[in-house]
């Protein structure tokens, strides 16, 4: 365990250079002038440019120039808003939580939804409902994520709140707090609906082929010839095996969820990281928009690589198996 | 000195006295096979292909579907502007009186806030969509072939210096990566297309360098090694012909992908900039009435959502005609 740990850390060496350096080059490198960049375009006397470049350290050769910069990264040192003087840490520090609420309101929808609905589609397999999981499923990854966000707004904000007069209704935006009409949580349920509906999908899509392909193998066939019921042989051999690749696959989105929903947080004013980098945008305020981006960046390898080392936890024949054991 | 392949394939001609097998019965040469089936040949591969294309309902339905847009979008100039109107510019003076009709036969999906014709401005919004689409997959497709071709063709420590660049570019969050591109480039069309364009190859240099290494092993290629043909001809006459159906399922697939991200980007104000209609800025308009006007959103929604899924559908129907595997 310790040799796969040790193993998948090393591998992670390389590609974290990689996404550095990339990000130094395309963020440092490239754009003509950083400095006019991150102090917002406006006009500064050369004296004060040479100031700031040598502030920044771009007077330095590249290599070393580099090596500030991965500096910079482990100091937690990404820039500040030209609009507020606020550090990108400190705005991510104060966003963050939520995008992270979110993320996990998200995985419980897809895991009980996308689970449920594979399994029913498997064991009913070609009936009404195995066609409704189907055609849902192919509807579902072809549309936008923030078009179903404002249909869903539509639907349980307005048209709910007009059939019971007012009465029913969900909120269509902002994560509620002292003096909102709900309770917190009840503001996840659309955004997380919403987050969830791609990745439930996919997971509902994987269920189902999985326990189909489980079904037809030879201990399913034992376990029905020693005399089990339907239900035990399901519940017992066959969703436990199925279950498997679902699980990689939710592990992995989970990584993805958990760095920003920036297109979810916006139609849903979801005070997330993802509507931070939307507002920064919005404000042409570029330092916090590559800042933020950067930090989600390495949050996402991070967790990335954790998923990766503690999937090797559950699944023995991975730890064995080397690195192409996920494949 | 650079060897002249028709000179060698002529003097090859003559020596060859033990032809192989079947190739006997087309009357050729094994060498005129061997040029036969690296091009002009295949001939009959993609007739059947296109045959079992045509045999599928979906697959037609989503081509006739993306062929009508095609020509809608590509003619949207002739005609939008006499029969519904100017889809960017408003008459400012008029607006309360021309603004959120109802759908009617001047306006089939009525009006926006600013009193332009929603209809116009969903076909104006297809030539973007398309167009980046296309663009924009034909980018990632052509970095994906060389980077892939050469990382497959020579293997060894180009080979492992291409795989840990996809390894880098896969460990970005994908659409965080296609932002932070955009925002250093500046925003609008060219960007958009460009960031999308150049994040899109990690799976097609995949793709093709897999089906590069079992092309490779085929003797024909090593005949025409042994011919004494430079690298570049023997991957461009002989591999890409036969590696090149996984290419294209993979390429349809993901220009639905590629349209779901230029609609993003544009939702998120960094892509085409108003007036210029595009689905993704009709979507981030609307948002201002959900409320009031659901319709606004509604329609730029259907269109992308059925233009993604002709394509799926098309890229499904190619996959089975040309009997490619494709991993879920």
């Amino acid at each position: 365990m310790l040799q796969y740990i040790g193993r998948r850390v090393l591998q992670f060496i390389p590609v974290f250079l990689g996404v550095t350096l990339m990000l130094f080059i395309l963020t440092r490198v490239i754009p003509g002038d950083p400095v006019a960049m991150l102090s917002g375009q406006r006009a500064q006397s050369p004296q004060i440019l040479a100031q700031m470049r040598h502030a920044y350290g771009l007077d330095l050769p590249l290599p070393q120039q580099y090596l500030r910069y991965l500096s910079d990264i482990a100091h937690g040192n990404f820039g500040q808003s030209i609009a507020t003087g606020r550090p990108v840490r400190e705005i991510f520090a104060e966003k963050y939580p939520y995008t992270l609420e979110l993320a996990f309101a998200a995985i419980l929808v897809e895991i009980i939804v996308g689970i449920s609905a594979g399994v029913i589609s498997a064991v009913k397999q070609y009936s009404f409902w195995d066609v409704t999981v189907t055609l849902s499923t192919s509807l579902l990854v072809s549309l936008p994520v923030f078009w179903l966000g404002m249909l869903l707004q539509m639907f349980f904000g307005i048209w709910l709140k007009n059939w019971t007069n007012g009465q029913l209704y969900l909120p269509m935006s902002g994560a509620g707090g002292a003096g909102a009409p709900f309770p917190s949580y009840v503001y996840l349920i659309l955004p997380a609906i919403t987050l969830a509906s791609v990745s439930t999908a996919y997971a509902a899509r994987i269920m189902r082929s999985q326990l189909l392909e489980v079904n037809g193998s030879d201990y399913i066939r034992t376990a029905r010839a020693k005399g089990l019921s339907e239900g035990a042989v399901l519940r017992r051999h066959a969703i436990k095996n199925a279950l498997i690749p679902v699980v990689t696959f939710i592990a992995l989105d989970l990584g993805a969820m958990m760095s920003g929903a920036i297109l979810t947080e916006t139609v849903f004013n979801w005070p997330g990281i993802g509507y931070a980098i939307y507002t920064a945008i919005n404000k042409r305020d570029w330092p916090v928009v590559i800042g933020a981006t950067i930090i989600v960046t390495l949050v996402y390898m991070i967790i990335n690589l954790i998923v990766d080392i503690s999937y090797a936890f559950l699944d023995p024949r991975i730890r064995y198996g080397g690195s192409e054991g996920r494949q | 000195m650079p060897i002249d392949d028709k000179t060698l394939v002529e003097s090859a001609r003559e020596d060859d006295s033990a032809p192989i097998g079947h190739h006997l019965e087309t009357g050729g040469t094994p060498l005129d096979q061997v040029a036969a089936e690296s091009g002009e040949g295949s001939r009959t591969l993609w007739s059947d292909a296109l045959r079992r294309l045509l045999r599928n309902k979906l697959a037609v339905i989503a081509m006739a579907y993306l062929v009508l847009v095609t020509l809608l979008a590509i003619t949207a100039p002739l005609w939008t502007k006499q029969l519904f109107g100017d889809p960017m510019y408003a008459d400012t003076t008029k607006i309360m009186q021309t603004r959120f009709l109802p759908p009617s036969l001047a306006h089939p999906m009525g009006t926006d806030d600013l009193g332009l014709d929603t209809f116009a401005r969903v076909v104006y919004g297809a030539r973007i969509s398309l167009m980046v689409g296309l663009l924009a997959t034909a980018i990632s497709v052509i970095i994906g072939i060389v980077l892939g071709a050469v990382s497959g063709f020579y293997g060894g420590i180009t080979d492992s210096v291409v795989m840990r660049l996809t390894d880098v570019f896969l460990a970005f969050p994908y659409i965080l990566l296609a932002i932070l591109l955009i925002s250093l480039m500046g925003m609008g069309l060219g960007p958009v297309l460009v960031a999308i364009g150049i994040l899109g190859w990690t799976t097609i240099a995949r793709v093709f360098r897999s089906s590069i290494l079992s092309v490779k092993q085929n003797d024909y290629v090593e005949a025409a090694r042994a011919m004494g043909a430079s690298d570049l001809r023997i991957m461009v006459r002989h591999i890409l012909p036969n590696a090149l159906a996984p290419i294209i399922v993979y390429a349809t697939m993901s220009i639905g992908g590629v349209i779901l991200t230029e609609a993003a980007l544009s939702f998120l104000g960094l892509g085409v900039q108003p007036p210029t209609p595009s689905w993704g800025g009709m979507l981030n308009e609307a948002q201002s009435y959900v409320v009031t006007q659901p319709a606004l959103f509604i329609w730029p929604g259907i269109a992308i959502i059925m233009t993604v899924l002709a394509f799926v559908l098309l890229g499904d129907g190619l996959r089975d005609a040309l009997d490619v595997k494709v991993s879920e």
